[in-house]
């Protein structure tokens, strides 16, 4: 059945649907393929086995499945199986999934790497010694390698985009509120956005519309429904993009290149392209930093062991630190120095962007500085994921959609990628604009020659 | 209150936290029954109340207009914008870690509530917050209930205005009154639906008989009635009368209420005061109330006790105590209002007349719900010792003419009929004849008019 191998969510559906194969099957394929494969990568932290004839996706292990363990990667929630769903677990089955494995992450998604799990690391499918990116580093691992036709990650700042970026798939993040977090673990409950993790763009536009949406039970999802991006994919109006010099500072080379490639791309297109001045990311650095922190130390609060889950002795390293410092920044004396500061950098980082947004309809810019690094790096720094990801904060600290995708591979062969930002509730265009790319140039080939190497 | 220590005036400085459980169907963040008092323990739960992982508030529409209700009522100045924030500590009965509640923007600031004197009570502020579950401790086990975790729960905070307690308590039972009358809780205290938290100090009185705050604050917790407030502040009293007469200052602090020792003891000092690290809840966005629903919401709160007491000291002369019982029991003072309308009484005898009335229906062993029954008992209390029986036969004669009605439906064998008819006789007689006496002529009239 290796004739399956790349086949998107869509793509198995309709073979599935003129019955050319049935969903059992294709649910035993990836099972199968699980088996075989993940023992390497290390994408899963739980496999369920339970075939029950659906299409099957990938959840990262943040997401609530009732009845499934769900741990967030770390032992304080080594026995946790919760008797209820995440709002975006609940559409998926209402909307014929299955759900085939829960993926790895950092601990509680503290991390850009992948490494905080107390699952153990999982590993960039292109070249086990580097590191998928993270939090959602099992996410974009098991798509890039087909373990999974799709997957669901989760986004603080960078989680989707910058793991997708270098697993050389596409990782979309929503705008803040276009999708609920009910049952997500919450990191940072300000900027969390769940999204989906695709071998292409029909799919993103696909499981976009099935979870985007109000959500009675999160009060802080927007009042509009879901657009139907899958029909309207190909509709695409001339748009102008700008260029944040900004965000090509210190971009590795090969990251460049793409970068001029994929402007040529788009300008032969129809796209028009603008210079725009943004903040520095630089700030945007410790605005996250601050805030993040705060919100994580509140968040942990409830992982007493009483109701739920084991004590806190079972925290590792990496939340004991975010605990301390969110508490610091939060202590008397310390809240208008620290937290006030950055909330009002934060508001001008979104009015810096919103009058950006009156020049041009998108954002082009790098996702990550480097490609994906060697396995045990993050931990030369103390603030590695707030550092690497620093061209995917201003975004999310402002709540805006965006979107990463491959644009060609380094000279180690391992993904190069970009992103497009685009404004409040204008996932649509970022689809579009996406889909043309897409059909231009299959993404250069990238996304295919990923999961070739694991036929 | 002002006491003599060591030759110098101190007087009583005293102010309550007030925290009020509301009467919502649902809990304030999730859709739990709220009505946990004496249900099994941690079966009015759910993954939202109990705080697991990835559950999130959603806020309870009935609370937030039950809070501005209250503010309202309090006279308070409105956020019609607000937002909650987190207060965290470590708690087992606290699900979350942090308490959801308010601090920069309370729903009501800066309102009052008037003492019958005329004293004005200032209310620092109204806010909306949740209340946490219940420890239970067992043969030396601790064990937690979580039904109670994420009730609606509205604070309540005054300034230190008070100076003694019977002002304290004419504020606090009229305040409970309130809360029933607008209908946002039960304002039990015994199942801790209205709780106090008073707080006091002793304040040095100046020459111009000023105070300034003094430097120190006691906080009393753990008092769930009006009578053990009042005596854990008697006891508050003395023991600090005691420090300051020995030349100490009290220690600002936190003390919990013995009610079997009937002492305080010290729970918490200031330098061990908890930094609850506020900041604005990131799940909930800002709420707003529009001019439109904010009126509607006005409009509901009907004439509070105070001062419908007021209205019925001015209106009718009654005397103050029984204004106050009358106000407790508004359908008291509606019927109390309805008996005095119909007997019109002449000014002269006004007062005796409302007092009389009020008697009647305050000391009732029996329900009273019908003012001509209420004007027969007036009557027959007045007992006048002889009545013209000429006036009376004319009386007679005149409202039957009067209402011929009422006659027909006595006729047609309405008995109640007639003690309509015997009160018209009443009011032109201006009660100077027995009841029964105008009863028995009006049968007998009727009778032989068929």
């Amino acid at each position: 059945m290796s004739e399956l191998l790349g086949f998107g969510v869509l793509q198995l559906k309709r073979l599935i649907t003129a019955k050319k194969i049935s969903a059992k099957e294709v649910f035993n394929y990836f099972l199968e393929r699980i088996k075989k494969y993940d023992r390497q990568i290390n994408g899963y932290v739980t496999v369920c086995n339970n075939n029950d004839g659906k299409l099957p996706i990938a959840v990262k292990d943040n997401f609530c499945t009732n009845g499934i363990r769900t741990t967030a990667s770390s032992k304080v929630l080594d026995n946790f199986v919760p008797n209820y769903n995440a709002e975006v677990v609940d559409r998926l089955l209402t909307n014929g999934f299955s759900i085939i494995g829960k993926t790895n992450m950092d601990a509680w998604a503290h991390g850009s790497s992948t490494e905080t799990s107390d699952y153990g690391a999982t590993k960039n499918p292109w070249n086990l010694s580097h590191i998928p990116g993270g939090s959602s580093g099992g996410s974009a691992a098991v798509v890039s390698s087909y373990l999974a036709p799709a997957a669901i990650g989760s986004e603080t700042a960078g989680s989707i985009r910058q793991p997708a970026g270098w697993c050389g798939v596409i990782g979309f993040k929503p705008t803040y509120g276009r999708v609920s977090r009910f049952g997500l673990i919450a990191m940072a409950s300000s900027f969390d956005c769940p999204g989906p993790i695709t071998l292409n763009t029909e799919d993103s536009a696909y499981l976009l519309s099935i979870l985007a949406g109000k959500d009675n039970k999160d009060a802080t999802t927007i009042d509009k429904p879901a657009e139907d991006y899958l029909s309207k994919l190909s509709d695409r109006e001339p748009l102008t993009i700008g260029i944040p010099e900004e965000y090509f500072n210190e971009v590795q080379k090969e990251t460049i290149d793409g970068f001029e490639k994929t402007k040529q791309v788009f300008k032969k297109l129809g796209y028009k392209f603008k210079k725009i001045k943004l903040i520095s990311p630089e700030y945007a650095i410790s605005v996250y930093t601050i805030i993040q922190r705060a919100e994580v130390a509140s968040n942990l609060a409830r992982f007493d062991g009483i109701r739920f889950g084991n004590n806190k002795s079972y925290f590792g390293f990496e939340a004991k630190k975010r605990i301390m410092l969110g508490n610091f920044v939060l202590s008397a004396g310390y809240y208008s120095a620290f937290y006030q500061q950055a909330q009002k950098l934060r508001d001008k980082i979104k009015a810096d962007f919103v009058k950006v947004f009156h020049d041009v309809d998108l954002i082009l810019a790098p996702v990550v500085p480097t490609t994906a690094l060697k396995l045990g790096e993050f931990e030369k720094y103390p603030f590695f994921g707030e550092l690497i990801d620093k061209f995917n904060e201003p975004a999310a600290i402002a709540g805006l959609p965006a979107v990463s995708f491959p644009t060609g591979l380094d000279k180690n062969n391992l993904p190069t990628s970009l992103q497009l930002i685009g404004n409040y509730l204008q996932e649509l265009k970022l689809l579009q604009t996406l889909y043309a790319f897409e059909q231009e140039t299959k993404f250069f080939n990238v996304i295919k020659s990923g999961f070739k190497k694991w036929k | 209150m002002e006491i003599e220590i060591n030759n110098k005036t101190y007087r009583l400085v005293l102010g309550f936290e007030i925290h009020l459980e509301l009467a919502t169907k649902s809990k304030m963040f999730c859709r739990c029954p709220a009505d946990w008092f004496g249900q099994k323990p941690n079966t009015l739960v759910c993954p939202i109340c109990l705080g697991f992982p990835g559950c999130l508030p959603y806020p309870n529409e009935k609370a937030i207009e039950f809070t501005y209700k209250i503010a309202l009522a309090l006279n308070c100045k409105i956020n019609s914008e607000f937002y909650f924030d987190r207060k965290h500590y470590f708690y087992p009965d606290l699900p979350k870690g942090y308490q959801i509640t308010q601090w920069n923007r309370p729903i009501g600031y800066s309102g009052y509530l008037n003492l019958l004197s005329g004293k004005k009570i200032r209310i620092t502020r109204v806010h909306l917050e949740e209340d946490t579950g219940k420890l239970i401790h067992r043969q030396g086990k601790t064990l937690v209930d979580y039904n109670r975790a994420g009730v609606p729960l509205v604070e309540i905070v005054t300034e230190p205005d008070f100076d003694n307690l019977e002002d304290a308590k004419e504020f606090l039972e009229n305040l409970q009154l309130i809360f029933r009358k607008i209908r946002v809780s039960t304002a039990n205290m015994e199942k801790g639906s209205m709780r106090l938290e008073p707080n006091m100090s002793l304040a040095e009185v100046k020459p111009d008989s000023s105070i300034d705050l003094p430097d120190y604050k006691v906080e009393l917790k753990n008092i769930n009635s009006f009578r053990f407030a009042k005596k854990a502040v008697e006891y508050e009293i003395k023991r600090q009368v005691e420090l300051i007469k020995q030349g100490k200052l009290p220690d600002q602090e936190t003390r919990g209420y013995n009610e079997d020792k009937g002492i305080t003891v010290s729970q918490r000092k200031k330098e061990e005061a908890l930094d609850y690290r506020y900041f604005p809840e990131p799940d909930i966005p800002v709420i707003r109330i529009n001019k439109q629903d904010l009126a509607k919401i006005k409009a509901q709160i009907p004439e509070l006790p105070i001062d419908l007491a007021k209205r019925l000291i001015k209106t009718y002369s009654l005397s103050k105590e029984k204004a106050v019982i009358l106000a407790k029991k508004s359908n008291l003072a509606k019927l109390f209002e309805t008996v005095l309308k119909r007997l019109k009484s002449s000014p002269a005898v006004k007062q005796k007349t409302a007092e009389k009335i009020a008697n009647i229906l305050i000391n009732s062993r029996v329900k009273l719900n019908d003012p001509d029954e209420i004007i027969k008992l007036y009557t027959e209390s007045i007992k006048p010792a002889s009545y013209d029986k000429t006036k009376l036969a004319t009386a007679v004669k005149q409202v039957i003419a009067n209402n011929a009605q009422a006659a027909t439906d006595y006729k047609r064998g309405k008995e109640s009929a007639i003690m309509y008819l015997v009160g018209q006789c009443m009011r032109i007689l201006k009660g100077q004849a027995p009841a029964n006496k105008i009863k028995e002529l009006l049968i007998k009239e009727l009778n032989q008019a068929k």
